[in-house]
């Protein structure tokens, strides 16, 4: 007898853009709400952000299903370090948990692509990109999903961060305001969703800062 | 005349000669171009007075969208349009082929092309090409006879239909129709059923994007409505816009002016032999 499934796939794409900026006193992440497969649109108002603490926002794209286990997993390990610590976890802590998960199912991955933003022990913004199987690295900023190689080389072009080889080392957060910020992820969501089949319904726009977390949202192509 | 010796390939037809060294060169790993395909919602229906096809403007490469306003409205005869859905280049030459030998053969007839003409001319083209030309159109015109709107699939095979959809948006156009299609309709109920299955196309297929284009066609005269509706407006503008932070370098301001052309005349007599 023939073999019936040889190209079954467990992974899927469900496509989006994810986009996070860091700043002096604020971070933004922000990402689409369109989760789609194939030609097909599933939902236009699926949130990929995931407030994980107080001080730590994660955005995902790739395959929803195992975003939804990757956000279970670091949920519950989030619970246990409050337990045994009784405070929250910061966000490079929470840089190097989310690191060793990926890279724990290092030959099963989990199809994610992660940025995760925040703000560090010294209340400075922060932005950790990630590869599907852990490795990671603190960026001024970073894009992540089906639209990051359009925004990736505006954001570039824009906010030229320092090489992480310069000695000393450079702080490589943007020098952007808040609201320049907020306005350059709206533009380069308007920007991708015009190019990308992908992105696109709604574009959901988290600022966290000391004193709390905004979230704003804006409306995006829908074709 | 003499038979042959070697056997001689007939004439007309597809070589398919290349296809095992293909074949071949694939398996080696050799990766083949990509095409611009139109992932596309394209339309037709016949009312009153003849008929409407409809078409969005979004031409994909992968997901990408390499062209937000295309044309897939195919001119074939001045009272004959195609739209086109499958591989850019396909769905464009063989429409224009076409178009050319109908013009053709309206010189040398004197008489208005019809329908069926266009039909036969393009699934006889499609089959001898067994389906490599990705070509899938929706046919519609009016002529002597009538108005007429075929489907014509890349193999070759035809329908004639009152009412007909064919891209990636098919079933999103077609859902549509099977709600709301009546014999009958009037221009304007025909336009606005057009323009909502091509809505539907642009909004749920992820292939399908942009503008509608509308082309109706009655007996004597035809409307091309180009971009009738823009349904999808960039949605946000920055208000102070974005530029090149640095000026470009600048690396040498000296001219160097090139040599002075030199005219040589010949002085003296040429050498002798």
């Amino acid at each position: 007898m023939t073999k019936q499934h040889a190209n079954w796939s467990p992974y899927d794409n469900n496509g989006g853009t994810c986009v996070a900026i860091a700043g002096s006193d604020y971070c933004v992440i922000a990402a689409d709400t369109r989760m789609s497969t194939g030609y097909s649109i599933l939902s236009r108002d699926y949130s990929k952000i995931h407030k994980l603490a107080d001080r730590a926002v994660l955005s995902s794209s790739g395959f929803q299903a195992d975003v939804k286990a990757l956000q279970k997993v670091l949920k519950s390990r989030h619970l246990i370090y409050q337990h045994q610590h009784n405070k929250q976890m910061s966000c490079p802590a929470m840089a190097q948990l989310l690191s060793n998960t990926l890279y724990f199912k290092r030959f099963f991955p989990y199809y994610a692509f992660n940025v995760l933003g925040g703000l560090d022990e010294e209340g400075k913004g922060c932005v950790f990109t990630y590869d599907a199987v852990g490795s990671y690295e603190r960026v001024g900023y970073g894009a992540q999903g089906s639209g990051s190689t359009l925004i990736m080389p505006f954001l570039d072009n824009q906010l030229k961060s320092p090489s992480p080889l310069l000695l000393p080392k450079q702080d490589s957060n943007t020098p952007l305001s808040e609201a320049e910020a907020v306005d350059l992820v709206k533009t380069v969501f308007a920007s991708a969703t015009e190019r990308d089949i992908y992105t696109g319904d709604r574009l959901e726009i988290m600022i966290l800062k000391a004193d709390g977390i905004k979230t704003e949202l804006m409306d995006l192509r829908k074709d | 005349m003499s038979q042959s010796a070697v056997d001689v390939p007939p004439k007309g037809g597809f070589s398919f000669d290349l296809c095992k060294r293909n074949d071949m060169l694939t398996q080696k790993g050799l990766k083949a171009p990509s095409f611009l395909k139109t992932g596309t919602t394209i339309v037709g229906l016949i009312f009153k007075d003849g008929v409407i096809l409809g078409a969005d403007t979004r031409a994909t490469e992968g997901p990408i969208v390499a062209d937000k306003n295309c044309e897939k409205i195919h001119y074939m005869a001045p009272n004959i349009y195609c739209c086109g859905a499958g591989t850019a280049a396909d769905t464009e030459a063989v429409t224009d082929m076409v178009s050319s030998q109908l013009r053709l053969h309206r010189y040398q007839t004197g008489r208005d092309s019809r329908v069926i003409t266009a039909l036969t001319l393009l699934k006889k083209h499609l089959f001898s090409y067994q389906g490599h030309v990705s070509a899938a159109l929706v046919l519609g015109g009016v002529d002597i006879t009538g108005p007429h709107l075929h489907t014509i699939y890349p193999h070759g095979s035809t329908d004639t239909l009152p009412f007909a959809t064919m891209g990636s948006g098919s079933l999103a156009a077609m859902s549509v129709f099977e709600a709301k299609y009546k014999e009958g309709l009037t221009r304007d109920e025909g336009i606005k059923l057009v323009a909502e299955a091509i809505c539907s196309g642009i909004f749920n297929d992820l292939g399908s994007g942009s503008n509608v284009d509308i082309c109706v066609i009655t007996k004597g005269n035809k409307e091309y409505l180009r971009n009738y509706m823009e349904p999808n407006p960039r949605t946000y503008v920055s208000s102070k816009g974005y530029s090149f932070t640095k000026k470009t370098e600048v690396l040498l301001t000296k001219i160097t002016p090139l040599l002075e052309r030199v005219e040589i005349t010949e002085v003296g007599e040429a050498m002798e032999e």
